[in-house]
């Protein structure tokens, strides 16, 4: 291959591997953002992953099939809201069962889909260009939902930081006492932040079985959910550095292609295991600084809310 | 009128044990609706789930041999989740337990060597605890949050079980199966009923019930590990040392674990394979939560998980259901445990809505 042709294949692969993750990230940051930590992002993905791919199969929209995911992501969250918001249940405890119900329930809905084909959703967003170019070919390995991931940062700096709804999320998360006695409506505000999180976990694992492989099997989504929730801790709850540790993270989920790129031959199993090795390394380098942890972490983060005036 | 939560004074101590009952009846009810919408007749399925694995002997010995890795992993889970150290990768170390003891059974096995068994177990134990010293260090020196830790190794671990038994350790006359050879007679655990699958791991993870017990309730240990749990500044400001519980709780669950582990595959399974659990790490944890935290309740609850495992068998081969079922019950089960336990340290009281109040205080 040409060098550029290389460089391009690489730089798509690294956008492609980072968007489920980005996606994931945002929505989970965003609840985080609140004042709720949501651990159940691996099973609200598994959830989309298997909803999204079903939807588009059987009505041959993967529009659809987005949305249904997004509806069943939202769908575990709404479990998740009844359970820490309304009954006050211990937050890390649900968010564990609400990945292990994900893991269960997901395989149960996707079991007669196994090995179902699926057509990619790579779109013929670039009009004009020869298709015969293996430069175009990778270009149009970058779906809308890829695009989708790289403005996301954007814009969701400008919702916390420059719009009226970001400051009052923000002013939840921090001081929920403050904020309820300022007249806002906490629970509401927790209830709208964790929807949201799951209809983005949702998404994002129907990327994976609709863009990314796209097929569906048991537990596909394999530990990106918790990956995308450490990535929340090392962007210390910012978007831009949420979009920098999914790139970097993209990059090295793709180490198998690099690797064969490169003519080495190391077992698929061992070069496995690099993203996870990566997601202890930064989630150790992020937290050996506990001050700024602490000085950056939303002060109500985790703590269960009841109105008593 | 409109349903509120009322503070309790003080927590609800009955509640604490009915919860776990009200949770169960609630699962019934779901997984009936479940039975029910999958088209098959909820009575019946509840009979294979529940019922059908008790009726012979060779279903108890089943029960016990499922319940053992829950037992071992959930008590050494539960004794962290009491300090708040929160290991949720039991079935890594349960996975590195297993390759350590198996490792040890592949190599010296076939000698009739008396010691091979202690060894193994030993080396099993030792791995599982070297693999959650990792997320110990990690936590202690690094602040690196152990929910997080633990899991990624679990991860890894897998990643490494998938590479020993696809590579250096593949049966080379295993037809190209990703699986290492049968281990020796003299590399697997002792039979404790004659023609069932139950051996001597039971006897462990049941001896592990009153030493947790112990441990948590007549021990200065224990007291310390409750107190850094339930009330961090009273256990910092008594001098205990919170670095000390963290390492404590993660070796003893990971040596659990790992115990489970090399216990599994010495056991029922004889050799390694890419899978060796079905989630029993993972199932550990809701175990851990349905038995209250609480090695006495934990005996009970992984019976109960054990059984659900089972009769998600019996319905797999009866009712053509996927084995997937289980862990939906699972989940469901926790779900509706973690919603009935809002009733121990609150009361659901009937008020009058907003409206209706705002009217009576004008008048």
């Amino acid at each position: 291959m040409h060098e550029t042709e290389i460089l391009l294949a690489v730089v798509v692969a690294t956008l492609r591997a980072a968007t489920p993750l980005m996606i994931a990230g945002f929505g989970e940051l965003i609840a985080e953002r609140s004042g709720v930590l949501n651990l159940g992002v691996e099973g609200m993905m598994l959830m989309g992953a298997s909803v999204g791919f079903i939807g588009t199969v059987a009505t041959g929209s993967p529009i659809l099939g987005f949305v249904a995911a997004m509806l069943a992501g939202a769908a575990l969250a709404l479990v998740f809201g009844v359970l820490t918001l309304s009954l006050m249940a211990n937050q890390v405890a649900t968010g564990l069962a609400l990945t292990i119900f994900g893991v269960g329930f997901s395989a149960l809905v996707g079991v007669g889909w196994i090995g179902t084909p699926l057509q990619g959703i790579a779109t013929d967003i670039w009009p004009g260009l020869s298709k015969a170019s293996p430069m175009v070919q990778q270009l149009m390995l970058l779906d809308p939902v890829v695009w989708l991931a790289i403005l996301l940062p954007f814009i969701a700096q400008r919702f916390i930081y420059r719009t009226r709804a970001g400051l009052i999320l923000r002013a939840v998360g921090e001081s929920h006492d403050v904020a309820h006695a300022l007249g806002y409506s906490v629970l509401r505000i927790r209830y709208l932040a964790v929807l949201f999180g799951g209809a983005m976990s949702g998404l994002a694992g129907a990327y994976l079985s609709l863009a990314y492989t796209p097929m569906w099997s048991d537990n596909m989504v394999a530990g990106r959910g918790w990956i995308a929730l450490a990535l929340v801790v090392f962007s210390t709850w910012k978007p831009l550095w949420l979009a920098i540790g999914s790139l970097l993270f993209g990059f090295v989920t793709i180490a198998q292609f690099q690797a064969e790129a490169l003519g080495l031959d190391v077992s698929p199993h061992l070069l496995a295991m690099l993203p996870y090795l990566a997601t202890i390394v930064v989630l150790v380098l992020i937290s050996r600084d506990a001050t700024r942890l602490k000085l950056n972490a939303p002060a109500a983060l985790g703590r269960p809310f009841h109105a008593t005036a | 009128m409109r349903l509120s939560l009322e503070a309790r004074a003080k927590p609800a101590r009955i509640m604490v044990w009915a919860s776990p009952l009200i949770a169960a009846v609630g699962s019934i009810i779901g997984v009936s609706i479940l039975f029910a919408v999958l088209g098959r007749d909820p009575l019946a399925a509840l009979n294979i789930l529940f019922v059908a694995p008790l009726e012979t002997i060779d279903g108890l010995a089943e029960l016990g041999l499922k319940a053992t890795p829950l037992l071992l992993c959930a008590i050494g889970i539960a004794v962290g989740c009491r300090a708040e150290v929160w290991n949720i990768g039991a079935e890594g170390q349960f996975t590195i337990g297993a390759i350590c003891g198996g490792g040890v059974a592949l190599a010296f096995g076939g000698n009739d060597s008396w010691w091979l068994l202690p060894v193994m177990l030993l080396a099993g134990i030792a791995g599982g605890m070297a693999w959650a010293a990792i997320p110990a260090f990690l936590k202690t020196r690094f602040n690196a949050h152990e929910i997080l830790t633990t899991l990624m190794l679990t991860y890894v671990s897998i990643q490494l079980l998938g590479y020993l038994v696809h590579g250096p350790w593949k049966d080379p006359q295993g037809y190209s199966f990703p699986q290492t050879r049968q281990f020796e007679a003299d590399a697997l655990l002792p039979m404790l009923i004659e023609g069932t699958r139950l051996h001597i791991g039971v006897v462990f993870a049941l001896a592990s019930v009153p030493l947790g017990s112990i441990l948590l309730g007549r021990t200065m240990l224990g007291f310390q590990i409750r107190t850094v749990g339930a009330a961090p500044a009273a256990a910092r400001y008594a001098g205990f040392s919170r670095n000390r519980i963290v390492w404590v709780c993660l070796l003893l669950s990971g040596g659990m674990a790992g115990l489970a582990g090399i216990c599994e595959v010495a056991g029922p399974d004889g050799q390694l394979t890419p899978v060796i659990s079905p989630g029993y790490g993972f199932a550990a944890i809701i175990v851990a939560f349905l038995g209250r935290l609480n090695p006495i309740g934990i005996l009970f609850s992984s019976a109960l998980m054990a059984l659900l495992y089972l009769g998600g068998e019996g319905l797999q081969v009866s009712m053509q259901l996927p084995i997937a079922v289980t862990g939906t019950i699972q989940g469901m089960l926790l779900f509706f445990l973690l919603a009935a336990d809002v009733l121990i340290n609150y009361r659901v009281r009937l008020k009058p809505s907003r409206a209706a109040a705002g009217a009576t205080g004008h008048a």
